[in-house]
Parts: structure tokens; C-alpha cells; sequence
């Protein structure tokens, strides 16, 4: 048997359709939990349909532990469908609220760059903006980024919502 | 007609066909033990949950069917973990009512309240909490099927006491419909295929089968399935019986304490064969040096079992029994008859053996060989955990699936007893022997009297080495032999503990002691026996892979 050498970690994207039960999530996160594995997102989300939602979930790992987390989640009662959508063509958005230090005199530069990312200007204070982005992940990354320099106050991101295209 | 959901309980119970349950009363039951006075099957009342649980799981074992028992709310269910965990490492099919405070208190802390449902979700196959009266009958139906098929595992019910005293009409589903849930039984013939292709031109291949065959009721297939390729056999722990081990082609137990000709085999096999075995540690040792020569074949339900540790070349998703029985349609002998010959002198130069010339104290070995001898092979042996656990694993020679009960992935000492008194009451026309430690057998004594006041005639043989032996083991090979708080000199008196209870109880100190006194045992047929066979003090199980090491660093016996 060779031994995979092949710690290869990337990030992957899985959706899992649940049954709209109380207690999914906590099976759902008791999982990753138990075995360890990380979470870098995860959005529960109604669907079209009533009694099912959806949980986009982004975790990091190598090909074996992502095997492991696809079957595990399979083997839960209440779970659907677990789709690997991290080779797949899909569409992705994300959404960021961001709180960052606005002088007067930084204002401008800021708003400008918030026009090009299509900001939302949530909120304005004295030394202060918040803006909110939706985007796909990669630009709300490039976002963060260009904002970091005027100092970020606080960011919460909502982590990915994934559908396949047709 | 309405019903109350605790009588609803009582007839869902009664369509599944349930003959016997296991179980202990408290304040949120009582509803459901109201109906449990007339109900026609049998209930085993237990003197501790704990009992319940391991009595249900061996009842299941034993017998093929889902094992019941129930629990009152807070203390109740949580002495139940220990049973549900046992249960779900090993795949039993089990179905554990809790009873839970009323929904109004749920949440508020009240008195013995807990979240049984999140305690229990990591060791059970599924959990409910029933929170409308209308689901109640949809949720047993689920939890049977969810149970017992695919592979098999617990499913807890929690009850409140108000959804119990609640009413409404009581219709049985006819069928469950669970749309995340689908069990796969039969293998991809493409894979099937394959897989007898490559087991044509092997060399040098090894069967590897374990619990799962017994599950799936796949024994038959599996000697089908040698008779027609000759590949030698080796089972893990809980596939003991799967295989006759009288039969030349059988390589008995690998793993940790398994024989040397089975690990050797495995070791130097250029083709394994898993088959309802999921390559636990105590079997693989360090996985990197595991099969270093072969290619894996793996047929298991549950497609998380393949590829977990091992990676396997030919992985096949279904029932043991289906594909096997597949399997065996299409497949071909190999050319083997250099690997006979290896493993034939492999098992004459390497046998399973013990140092007999040492006639001071008997040597357990020499016990668990006279249990067979005396029994003739044909009782159902349950086992507790250590060292005890694993001479009756060696020792006796397992021919018959169901014949062999143990605590395998969870370890669980204090199982052996409990879950003889279930698989004795699945199995009245069997012997039901729980071979015990000193150690052990004191988690769960407080059913002997279950025993005694059904009249089961289990057998409880005691090898009495005055130590947590199995830890002392460990201790005098890994830890300088500095035995902490593993010696229990200070110990019950077996014999009257067993009159006191209504038993029978019989000390053996010399050798020419031990086979009267189990001849005796097998004489009585109403009453539960204790012998206490007092054994040899220091004596170890051999051979021996140390945790985490490979074949390589085997233990034959002890170093000077
Ligand atoms: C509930 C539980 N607690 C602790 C252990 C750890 N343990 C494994 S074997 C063993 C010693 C068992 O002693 P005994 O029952 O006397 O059997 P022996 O090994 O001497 O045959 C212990 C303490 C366990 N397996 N289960």
C-alpha cells in the first residue's frame, strides 16, 4: 500500500441539503467538530422549498479528510444531498460588513474605492465608516484588502452561498 | 380511537414484533410503564441502566433482532451512554426510549432534566426528541428501520412525560419514507468484477473479515466463497465465528493479540480481502507499515469504512451478504498452493500457545481451553474486557457467527455480564458463558439478580488475577512495571456474593479442580453460576504488537 504523502490542503466548497429540522446544525457542526475537522465558513440558508435548507460549507483539507467529511455527512439521517462544488461551475456570493477609520480626510479615497466594489455606505460616524460588499469571495478578499491600510475597526463576513450553473 | 402516546409507545412496540425489553422506571415513564403492565411481550426489569442497555445490545447480538430498553429522564438516561456508545462503535441495532421532562420545562434546567439528545448524537446512528404526539408512531417506525438496516446502529427516542400523557389516534405507518437515507445493498457488478479478476492471479492473498459478516448474516456466503477460491481466512474480534477456526484454511484472529500466522499472512499477503471490517488500530497496528505488499479489496455497507485509514484499490459499497453472495457466481481459484504450504508451516512453527510447564497456579488459558473442550464448542461466550477478553478470543475456537460477544471498539468492561443475560434470553436453548476478570464482572454485578430471578442459567467464569490485568500488562512492559493502582487484592469473597444473591458459586484454585467444577456449572440449568477460577497472578497475553508499532515488533512470549 503506498501511504499518501499528498497533504496537499486547498479549500473546498460543499453544499449539503438538509432536512429544515431543529437539530441539523448542531449534527452538522458536532461533526466537523468531533473529527476535528476546521471550518472556514458555513451559511444556512432557505431554499425554494419549505422544508429543506441548505448549508454551504467551506473547510480546509486535504483530498483524504474531505472524502471523509463528504461521507460522514452522508451517513447523517437528516441530510439529503451533499454536492463537492469546489471543482464545479457555480456562482458564489458572499456579503461583508465592514467597519473602518474615516477621517474627513481619508473620506473620498474611500468612498471611491467602495463605488468600484459597489458598496453599500451602511453607516457613517465622526471617525468612521461602515460599507457593506457582496460579491463573489475573491473580491470581497481584494476588498478587505485595500481597506486594511485606513485600518479595519470591525468585519464580519457571512461566509458563501454556492449554487451550480446550469 | 385515541390512545395516550405512552399506550401508542406500547403498540408501535408490539408491531415491530418486540419480544423482549430492557429497562428501569422513574417519574417521566411511569406513563409508559402503566401500559407496560399488560403488554404481552417481556420486560426485564435491570438494577441499573446501564444493564439495560448492555442486556439489550446482547440480546441483539445474539439473536439478529433490534434491541429495546428503556430509561427514565436525567440519571436514567444518562447511565444509558455507556450502553449507547458500546452499541454504536460495534453496529448494533438498538432502539433506547429516554423519558424527558414536559416541553413546557424543557430547557429550564428542571429536575432531572438533561439533553439527552445532545449528549447521544455523536453515539447514536440517529436521535429523536418527540415533540408533537402526531410524530410519535412515525418516529418509532423510523427508528426500528434507520436501526437495523444498513449498517445497523442505536437510535434514541426521547419522550416527554407530556407528549406520553398526550392522545391521539394511533395508526401504524405502513412505510418510512426518509429521503437522506438510503442504505445500499448491492455492489457495483463492474467493481464485483474487478475485484474477481484481481483475486485470480493473486499469490499470496488473505481474507480479512469481521463484524460486518456477521451483521449481514453473510457466513454462509463467506464459506461459499472459500470453498471456492481456498483464500485462508483471519477474522477480526468481532468477526470471530464467521469462519470455522477448527478449519485448516483459518488463520483465527489478526491484530494486536491475534495470532502470529494471521498477522504474518496479512503482512506478507499481496491481495487483503476486507470484508465487514473497517481496519481498526487494534488490527492494523501503525498504519504505514500495514500491507506494505498488497492491493485491498474492500466490501463494506457503509461507504465511510472505505479508504478511512487504508486506501483501497477495489472499494465495493454494499450488504456482505449480496456481494459475496455475487462474488460467488463469477469467481476463480487462484494458483495458491506455494501460500498453503507457507501458512501451513507458518502455523505449525508459530502456534497459539501458553507456557504449560508452570503447574503452580492455573493458567487462564488452560481455563478458556477446558470451557471449549467442555462445551464442546457450542455455547455463546460473551466476554468483559482485558486480558480476559482476549484468552477467550484465542482460546476458543469459534465456528459459529453470533457465538462470540464482546465489547470491540468501545472496550467497554462491565458488558460481559449484562449482555450474557440478553443473549441467554434471545437464546434459552444455548449455553450463555461470560468470561470475566476480577476487574470487570464487579461494573455490573448488581444483575446478578436479574439472573437469578429469571432463572438464566449463565455461566460467569471468573479469571481471577487479583489485578486489572490487562492494564498490569501494559504497566510491566511500558512502564517500568510500576503497578498503580491496578492490583485488587482487596476483593469480594465470589463465592458467598454469589449465594447472597441467590446463585451458585464455585472457587477453583487447583487444576484438578477445573473441569469438575465446570462440568457442575453446565449441570445446572435454573440458576446463575459465578466460578471464580483463581488464576495465575502475572501471567500476559501473547503475542503481542504494542500499540501503534507494526508486525515487526511482535512479543512472543514473555523475556526473560
Ligand atoms: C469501563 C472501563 N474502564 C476502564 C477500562 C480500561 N481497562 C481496560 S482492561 C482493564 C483491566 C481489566 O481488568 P479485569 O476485568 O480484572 O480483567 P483482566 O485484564 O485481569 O482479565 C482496564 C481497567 C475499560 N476498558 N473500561
Amino acid at each position: 500500500m503506498a501511504s499518501s504523502n499528498d497533504k496537499h490542503i486547498k479549500q473546498y466548497v460543499i453544499s449539503v441539503k438538509v432536512e429544515n429540522r431543529f437539530g441539523v446544525l448542531a449534527r452538522v457542526a458536532g461533526l466537523f467538530s468531533a473529527r476535528g475537522y476546521n471550518i472556514d465558513s458555513l451559511a444556512v440558508s432557505a431554499t425554494e422549498q419549505d422544508d429543506v435548507s441548505i448549508m454551504t460549507i467551506v473547510v480546509r483539507g486535504d483530498d483524504r479528510v474531505i472524502e471523509q467529511v463528504k461521507k460522514q455527512l452522508n451517513k447523517l439521517i437528516d441530510i439529503i444531498k451533499v454536492s463537492d462544488h469546489t471543482e464545479l461551475p457555480t456562482v458564489e456570493r458572499e456579503f461583508v460588513l465592514l467597519k473602518v477609520n474615516a477621517l474627513p480626510s481619508k473620506r473620498a479615497e474611500i468612498y471611491q474605492l467602495g463605488e468600484i466594489f459597489k458598496a453599500d455606505i451602511a453607516d457613517i460616524s465622526h471617525k468612521t465608516i461602515t460599507l457593506g460588499v457582496k460579491g463573489e469571495p475573491e473580491n470581497i478578499d481584494t476588498f478587505i484588502e485595500l481597506m486594511r491600510p485606513y485600518g479595519i475597526k470591525e468585519l464580519m463576513r457571512t461566509g458563501r452561498v454556492s449554487l451550480l450553473k446550469e | 380511537m385515541k390512545m395516550k402516546g405512552a399506550e401508542i409507545l406500547i403498540e408501535s412496540l408490539k408491531k415491530e414484533n418486540v419480544e423482549c425489553m430492557f429497562g428501569y422506571p422513574g417519574g417521566v415513564v411511569i406513563p409508559i410503564f402503566h401500559y407496560l403492565f399488560n403488554a404481552p411481550f417481556k420486560f426485564i426489569l435491570t438494577r441499573h441502566e446501564q444493564g439495560a442497555v448492555h442486556a439489550a445490545d446482547g440480546y441483539a447480538r445474539a439473536s439478529g433482532k433490534v434491541g429495546v430498553a428503556l430509561a427514565t429522564s436525567g440519571p436514567g438516561a444518562t447511565n444509558c451512554v455507556t450502553g449507547i456508545a458500546t452499541a454504536h462503535l460495534d453496529s448494533v441495532p438498538l432502539v433506547v426510549f429516554t423519558g424527558q421532562v414536559k416541553r413546557s420545562q424543557i430547557g429550564n434546567d428542571a429536575f432531572q432534566e438533561v439533553d439527552i439528545t445532545g449528549i447521544t448524537r455523536p453515539i447514536t446512528k440517529h436521535n429523536y426528541l418527540v415533540q408533537d404526539i402526531k410524530d410519535l408512531a412515525r418516529i418509532i417506525k423510523e427508528a426500528f428501520y434507520i436501526a437495523s438496516t444498513g449498517r445497523p446502529g442505536p437510535v434514541l427516542i426521547d419522550v416527554p412525560v407530556d407528549v406520553s400523557n398526550a392522545e391521539h389516534k394511533f395508526s401504524y405507518p405502513e412505510a418510512v419514507h426518509l429521503r437522506g437515507y438510503k442504505p445500499v445493498y448491492e455492489g457495483h457488478s463492474g467493481q464485483i468484477k474487478k475485484a474477481c479478476d484481481l483475486i485470480a492471479s493473486a499469490k499470496r492473498p488473505v481474507i480479512y473479515a469481521g463484524g460486518g459478516v456477521v451483521i449481514s448474516n453473510a457466513s454462509k456466503e463467506l464459506r461459499e466463497f472459500v470453498r471456492k477460491t481456498a483464500i485462508p481466512v483471519t477474522t477480526t474480534l468481532l468477526g470471530l465465528g464467521v469462519f470455522p477456526e477448527t478449519d485448516p484454511l483459518s488463520l483465527e484472529m489478526l491484530g494486536m493479540h491475534g495470532t502470529y500466522y494471521a498477522n504474518h499472512a496479512v503482512n506478507e499477503s499481496d491481495l487483503l480481502i476486507a470484508v465487514g471490517a473497517r481496519f481498526d488500530d487494534r488490527v492494523t497496528g501503525d498504519i504505514s507499515e500495514f500491507i506494505p505488499h498488497a492491493k485491498v479489496i474492500h466490501i463494506d455497507i457503509d461507504p465511510a469504512s472505505v479508504s478511512k485509514t487504508v486506501p483501497v484499490d477495489i472499494p465495493i459499497v454494499g450488504d456482505c451478504k449480496q456481494v459475496l453472495a455475487e462474488m460467488n457466481q463469477i469467481v476463480k481459484q487462484p494458483k495458491i498452493e506455494e501460500w498453503h504450504a507457507e501458512i501451513e508451516k507458518l502455523k505449525r512453527e508459530h502456534p497459539l500457545t501458553y507456557d504449560m510447564t508452570d503447574k503452580g497456579m492455573i493458567k487462564p488459558q488452560y481455563v478458556v481451553e477446558e470451557i471449549y473442550r467442555q462445551t464442546k464448542g457450542d455455547a455463546i461466550i460473551c466476554t468483559e474486557v482485558g486480558q480476559n477478553q482476549m484468552w477467550a478470543a484465542q482460546f476458543y475456537k469459534y465456528t459459529q457467527p453470533r457465538s462470540f460477544i464482546s465489547s470491540g471498539g468501545l472496550g467497554t468492561m462491565g458488558y460481559g455480564f449484562p449482555a450474557a443475560i440478553g443473549a441467554q434470553l434471545a437464546r434459552p436453548d444455548k449455553r450463555v458463558i461470560d468470561i470475566a476478570g476480577d476487574g470487570s464482572i464487579q461494573m455490573n454485578i448488581q444483575e446478578l439478580i436479574v439472573a437469578v430471578q429469571h432463572r438464566l442459567p449463565v455461566i460467569v467464569a471468573i479469571l481471577n488475577n487479583c489485578f486489572l490485568g490487562m492494564v498490569r500488562q501494559w504497566q510491566q512492559l511500558f512502564y517500568e512495571k510500576r503497578y498503580s493502582h491496578t492490583c485488587l487484592n482487596f476483593a469480594p469473597d465470589f463465592v458467598r456474593l454469589a449465594e447472597s444473591y441467590g446463585a451458585v458459586g464455585i472457587r477453583i484454585e487447583k487444576y484438578e479442580e477445573v473441569i469438575p467444577a465446570i462440568r457442575k456449572a453446565l449441570e445446572i440449568t435454573d440458576k446463575p453460576v459465578i466460578l471464580d477460577f483463581q488464576v495465575s497472578r502475572e501471567e500476559n497475553v501473547y503475542p503481542m504488537i504494542p500499540g501503534g508499532k507494526s508486525f515487526k515488533e511482535i512479543i512472543m512470549r514473555e523475556l526473560a
